[in-house]
C-alpha cells in the first residue's frame, strides 16, 4: 500500500472519470452512470492500494479486482488503460466487432480483469472462491469484489458472503456501490434492502458505511478492513449513480445514449473537473 | 484402452460411489492442486473423508449450489484442479448458469458430478431424478460429458479428469448397486467407445452408455438366442463423441439402437443422430425416457415403466433393421 495522496488519487479519480466518458463515447451508448460512480474508488485501488504488474496481469501474487457488476467494465477499461496495461486507446473499440473491451468483463479478452462477469451475484462467488485459492497457496494478497446495490437482489450474493464467514476469509474485501438504482429505477421501490451495512454486519462481515467518493474516506476504510483479522470485509461505497456525467447523474439512469451535444457537454465538464483537481 | 468384459449381469458387491471417492482420496493425496466442493451431500458420496483429510482443500459449500459452483470457479482461476458435486439435479439445473458463465465461458475448467443419474435417483423421486442433466452439458461449448456405467469405468474416468484442462466436464454416475460390466484393472479413454459385442453379420449396432450397457448386453443374448447379429458399444464418451467408431458401426450395420437413462429429447441419441444426419443418414431408433418426468419408486419398477429394459432394445433393434 503507498501513502495516502489526497490530490494525487482526487486527479486520478478525475481522469478516470473522463476516460470512461471517452471509452464509451467511442461506442456512443453503454453503462455511463454505474461506471462513473466507481472513480474514486478505482483512483484509491488502483493509485495506492493494490499490488500488480502490468507486464504480468496475471501474476500470481497480484491482488484482485472482480466487479461483480460486471456493466461496470468501462471504468475497468479506462483504469488500467491509464494504469498502462495497454494503450488506453485500444478501449476506444468498446463493444465493436472483435474487441478486447465488452461491455461486461471478461478475463479472456482484457488484459487486468481477474474474472469473468455479467451475470449478477455471480462474481460474488468467484471473488470468494478466488480469495480461498490465494489462502490456500498461502499468498498474503486480497481480492476486491464490488457489487451493485441492486445486484445485492440476488440470492447468490448472500450465499457468498455466508461462505466467506464460515471461512473466515479476511483476504477479501467486498464494497457495495450504494448508489440506490438498479436498471428500472430506485432500489426502493423495486425491493427496498432497510440496510445493506446491517444485513452485511448480521451476516458476520466488518461492515464501514462511507462516503463513496471521498477517497481519503475509502482509503482509510481499506487500511481497517486489512487489519481486522480472521473475518472478511464489506465497505458500503454511498454514492451518486452517473457522478461526473452531466447526462446520467440528474436522472442516475442505468443505461445512457445522449445526442452528440450532450456528450461535448459531459467530455468537456469532465476535462474541466480535471483540470480543477490537478490546479487544487 | 484395455478391458475385460465380465457381463455376467451380477451386481458389484462395492458401491459405485466408492470408484469416486476412493479415487479422488487418493488423487488428492498425490496432487495438492485438486480441491473438492460440495453442497452437502458428501455424506451421499462418501466424500466426507475427503474433508477430514484435506480440510484446506476440500470444502462444505452447504445447500447453495449457486455459490458453490462459483467458488469452484474461483479456486480454478487460482490453479486449482476443482471437483464439484451434488446430485444430478442440482449440479446441473440449480447452478447451470454459474457453470456456464462462471466457469466454461470464463475458460475456467471445473470438474461436475452429478450424483444419482436418471431412474437411479429412485425413492427421492421425480423431484431428484436428473433426465436432461447430461443434455444442459452437452450444450456448453468444449466441455465434456461422461456417462459411465460401472465402478471400474467410473474408477477410470476419475483419474483422467484432471488432466482436462479446457472446458467444464459432467460425469453422472450411480451412487451404488450398479451392474460390474468390466474386470478390475480395466482402463477406458476418454473419446473412445467400447466395442463389447462385434461380428461381421450384424445387422444393427445399439450404443448404450451408463446403466443401460447391461441391458444392451441382455438385449445381444436374446437376440443371439434368436439367430439375430447385433453389435454392441458401450458409449460412456458422450461428448467427446466416438464418431469414428459410430460411422463404421454405421457403415457395416445399417441401423443404429441408442439406449440412455436420460431423456431422448436432448442426450445420447440426439447426439448420435446429429453425427448420423450430417455423416451417413442412418435409421436409428432411441430407447430412453420418451420426454416425461421422472416419479418416485423402486429403480427396477421405474426401468419398466419408462421401457429402460433388454426388451426395449430388441423391439427398438428389429424396427432399425426393418428401416434399412
Ligand atoms: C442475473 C442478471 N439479471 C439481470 C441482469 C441485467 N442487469 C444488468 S445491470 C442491472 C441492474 C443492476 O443494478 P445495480 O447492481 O444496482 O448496478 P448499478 O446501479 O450500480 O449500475 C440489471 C438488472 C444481469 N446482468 N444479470
Amino acid at each position: 500500500m503507498k501513502p495516502f495522496n489526497k490530490k494525487e488519487l482526487e486527479v486520478l479519480a478525475a481522469r478516470i472519470r473522463l476516460e470512461t466518458l471517452k471509452v464509451i463515447h467511442s461506442r456512443g451508448f453503454g453503462h455511463v452512470g454505474g461506471s462513473m460512480d466507481l472513480a474514486d474508488l478505482m483512483a484509491v485501488l488502483y493509485g495506492a492500494v493494490m499490488n500488480y504488474d502490468v507486464k504480468d496481469p496475471r501474476w500470481p501474487d497480484r491482488d484482485w479486482l472482480v466487479l461483480s457488476k460486471g456493466h461496470a467494465g468501462p471504468v475497468a477499461y479506462a483504469t488500467f488503460g491509464l494504469m498502462g496495461f495497454y494503450p488506453l486507446e485500444e478501449a476506444y473499440t468498446l463493444n465493436h466487432p472483435h474487441t478486447r473491451f465488452p461491455s461486461h468483463t471478461d478475463r479472456k479478452l482484457t488484459p487486468g480483469v481477474d474474472l469473468t462477469t455479467g451475470s449478477l451475484g455471480q462474481g460474488v462467488s468467484t471473488a470468494t472462491g478466488a480469495a480461498l485459492g490465494n489462502r490456500i497457496d498461502g499468498r498474503q494478497n486480497h481480492v476486491f469484489c464490488v457489487i451493485g446495490d441492486g445486484e445485492a437482489d440476488e440470492g447468490q450474493v448472500w450465499e457468498g458472503l455466508h461462505f466467506a464467514c464460515a471461512h473466515k476469509l479476511d483476504n477479501i474485501v467486498y464494497f457495495i456501490d450504494n448508489n440506490g438504482y438498479q436498471l428500472d429505477g430506485p432500489t426502493a421501490d423495486i425491493l427496498p434492502h432497510s440496510s445493506l451495512a446491517a444485513k452485511a454486519e448480521a451476516f458476520g462481515l466488518y461492515t464501514q458505511e462511507i462516503d463513496g467518493h471521498d477517497v481519503a474516506a475509502i482509503y482509510q476504510a481499506i487500511v481497517n478492513a486489512y487489519a481486522k483479522k480472521g473475518m472478511p470485509s464489506c465497505i458500503v461505497l454511498d454514492t451518486c449513480k452517473g457522478k461526473g456525467a452531466t447526462f446520467a447523474e440528474v436522472n442516475h439512469e442505468h443505461s445512457s445514449q445522449p445526442k452528440e451535444d450532450a456528450w461535448a457537454e459531459a467530455l468537456a465538464a469532465a476535462e474541466k473537473a480535471l483540470a480543477e483537481a490537478e490546479k487544487a | 484402452m484395455s478391458f475385460t468384459l465380465i457381463g455376467k449381469h451380477e451386481k458389484d458387491p462395492r458401491a459405485s460411489r466408492d470408484a469416486l471417492a476412493l479415487t479422488l482420496n487418493e488423487m488428492m493425496a498425490a496432487d495438492p492442486s485438486i480441491c473438492y466442493v460440495d453442497c452437502d451431500l458428501m455424506g451421499c458420496i462418501n466424500t466426507k473423508q475427503l474433508r477430514k483429510n484435506y480440510p484446506d482443500r476440500a470444502f462444505e459449500a452447504g445447500i447453495a449450489e449457486a455459490n458453490g459452483a462459483g467458488i469452484a470457479a474461483g479456486l480454478a482461476a487460482t490453479g486449482k484442479k476443482v471437483f464439484f458435486h451434488s446430485f444430478g439435479t442440482f449440479s446441473s439445473r440449480r447452478c447451470y448458469d454459474q457453470i456456464y458463465m462462471s466457469a466454461a465461458y470464463a475458460g475456467l475448467t471445473v470438474h461436475v458430478l452429478g450424483s444419482d443419474a436418471g431412474v437411479t435417483a429412485a425413492f427421492n423421486g421425480g423431484t431428484h431424478m436428473p433426465l436432461e442433466d447430461a443434455g444442459m452439458y452437452l450444450s456448453i461449448p468444449e466441455s465434456t460429458v461422461l456417462d459411465p456405467c460401472d465402478y471400474v469405468q467410473l474408477e477410470s474416468v476419475t483419474r483422467q479428469l484432471p488432466g482436462i484442462t479446457r472446458g467444464v466436464t459432467f460425469t453422472r454416475f450411480v451412487r451404488k448397486d450398479v451392474i460390474q460390466v468390466y474386470g478390475d484393472g480395466s482402463r477406458f479413454e476418454i473419446g473412445k467407445g467400447v466395442v463389447l459385442h462385434a461380428s461381421d453379420r450384424d445387422v444393427c449396432t445399439v450404443i448404450a452408455s451408463g446403466i443401460m450397457v447391461d441391458e444392451a448386453l441382455k438385449a445381444w443374448e436374446q437376440l443371439q438366442a434368436e439367430g439375430v447379429s447385433v453389435r454392441v458399444i458401450d458409449m460412456f464418451t458422450w461428448k467427446p463423441l466416438d464418431e469414428a467408431l459410430l460411422l463404421q458401426a454405421a457403415h457395416e450395420t445399417g441401423a443404429i439402437v441408442t439406449a440412455e437413462n436420460h431423456n431422448v429429447t436432448c442426450g445420447l441419441g440426439s447426439a448420435v443422430a446429429n453425427c448420423l444426419a450430417k455423416n451417413r443418414p442412418t435409421p436409428q431408433e432411441f430407447v430412453g425416457v420418451q420426454d416425461l418426468f421422472g416419479q418416485v419408486g423402486p429403480q427396477s419398477f421405474l426401468m419398466d415403466e419408462y421401457g429402460l429394459r433388454a426388451a426395449n432394445i430388441v423391439e427398438a433393434v428389429k424396427k432399425a433393421a426393418a428401416r434399412k
